[in-house]
């Protein structure tokens, strides 16, 4: 059990300072309110793409968080495999960073294809940042129902990290080989190498508004859904408690995180 | 050392089939029924079938690997058996290529008799034998590291028959993908452009079977 012991002390029961993710979920939401108005009036209206343009204010900041998610799921499944960094607070990130990975993913595909329809003429395409990206979506949504199974606490973080690491290997196979076989997806915007934007400065603009703000919603988010775990793991704790109280007949002692 | 005791368990799970006969009984009459059931979807009569067959014959053989894994790790759950195998004082990496190995080879079996059906009902001729060859090798062996990789990750757990296909397809599209395109310039005549193809199957394949050596130790001895 000592396992078990050194895996719950030391993990925190709030991901950041209260005062930290108050200050972040402010400028959250000011900035999503400065991405509505850049991006519903702000930005002029696209001469090619007419009004359907202004989808991408949201989709490119969702695909980024996708990514991004994604990405600290790996970071905090590996961290929490490490002997020396192994803390119960790294599988609640990855578990919270991937649940937003898999609705931001989501939200980016959706959003993707509203934009597609009227710009490409089609709702769904086979490019290949397209195809990567469902894919993307079904393994870590595989994860999730992984995640959900109940078990021994240690030995399922244990299994999640290493599950979430097999995933995440197999992203660049999967985007390397969906790209061999089709592209047809428009070239990187934002992140130009150049650092040359071929769009007009305040489209730009709005897209770095965006990205911004939904980083921001992320880190707050995240900050919530970790909080959620404590508490959910808390509960399991209770209900244990009383159970055994109820048949021994001794005192319940309630000790919430 | 590793590989004696790999031959060891992949042995003891391939005389388990002899015995059993489950893969031969019900994975590779699945595996040939899917292939019929093909050309109920796409007419046979309108040419399409011999067109699109490389994809069908993958598309049967990961069904039937997602039969094979979890063939694999039942025959675990009985009389205490995962717990003897943990106890026999085996390294985890060498149950791993053990259990792994044995699922490829019941693998390669299936593929020889479904590309049979596929060349005799869909009408198929093969031209570039070695890189059919070569690709099926390739896309088996890393078909059957990740099966045991997440058959040991999903082993024990409720709810693993439905969890099992969800964690391992997208997994193995890149799989899917690559032997896919490698079986259809194999075929055509045009193996040179396949060899990308089998280069890339066979990275999976040494990826995979890298990480499944390390991992399934640890995941080995959680599995409730």
């Amino acid at each position: 059990m000592t396992q078990g012991e050194t895996t719950t002390a030391g993990a925190r029961d709030q991901l950041l300072l209260p005062v930290v993710r108050r200050v972040i979920g402010v400028c959250a939401l000011v900035a999503l309110g400065f991405l509505t108005v850049f991006g519903l009036w702000g930005a002029p209206t696209d001469a090619v793409q007419g009004d359907a343009q202004r989808i991408m204010y949201l989709h490119v900041p969702s695909a980024w968080l996708a990514y991004l998610a994604f990405f600290i799921t790996a970071s905090a499944s590996a961290l929490f495999l490490w002997p020396r960094t192994r803390s119960t607070a790294w599988d609640r990130i990855a578990g919270a960073s991937a649940e937003l990975g898999v609705l931001f993913t989501g939200f980016a595909l959706v959003l993707g294809s509203l934009w597609g329809r009227p710009v490409w003429g089609f709702w769904w395409a086979w490019d290949a940042r397209l195809v990567s990206t469902a894919l993307l979506f079904f393994l870590f949504l595989g994860y999730l129902a992984l995640r959900r199974i109940p078990g021994d606490p240690v030995g399922a973080a244990k299994r999640n990290a290493i599950a979430a690491l097999i995933a995440f290997v197999d992203v660049p196979i999967v985007h390397f080989s969906v790209e061999w076989w089709r592209t047809l997806h428009q070239k990187a915007t934002v992140f130009n190498p150049e650092l040359n934007p071929k769009i007009h400065g305040v489209m730009g603009l709005t897209l770095w508004i965006g990205t911004i703000a939904f980083t921001l919603v992320y880190v707050y988010l995240l900050d919530r859904r970790y909080r959620l775990a404590v508490l959910e793991e808390g509960a399991a704790d209770v209900e244990l408690e009383r159970a055994i109280a109820e048949r021994t007949g001794a005192p319940l002692k309630v000790s919430a995180p | 050392m590793i590989w004696r005791e790999a031959a060891l368990v992949a042995g003891k799970d391939l005389r388990i089939e002899a015995r059993a006969r489950v893969a031969l009984g019900q994975i590779l009459p699945f595996g040939l029924i899917v292939i019929l059931l093909f050309a109920f979807a796409l007419d046979p009569d309108r040419g399409l079938l011999a067109r699109v067959a490389p994809g069908l014959f993958w598309v049967a053989v990961l069904l039937a690997n997602l039969l094979a894994t979890g063939r694999a790790f039942a025959i675990e759950t009985h009389h205490g058996a995962r717990d003897g195998l943990r106890l026999a004082g085996l390294d985890g990496g060498a149950i791993f290529l053990g259990k792994a190995g044995a699922i490829a080879a019941q693998l390669l079996g299936l593929e020889l008799v479904l590309g049979t059906g596929v060349v005799v009902l869909y009408g198929v001729e093969v031209h570039g034998a070695l890189v059919v060859v070569l690709t099926a090798v390739a896309a088996t062996v890393g078909m059957a590291a990740t099966g045991t990789l997440y058959g040991v990750l999903a082993a024990g757990l409720r709810l693993r028959e439905t969890l099992l296909p969800l964690l391992l397809l997208p997994v193995l599209a890149p799989v899917m993908l690559g032997a896919t395109r490698a079986f259809e310039d194999g075929l055509e005549g045009a193996p040179g452009d396949a060899w990308p193809w089998v280069a890339m199957l066979a990275l999976f394949a040494a990826l995979y079977t890298a990480i499944g050596v390390l991992a399934f130790g640890a995941l080995w001895e959680e599995a409730a």
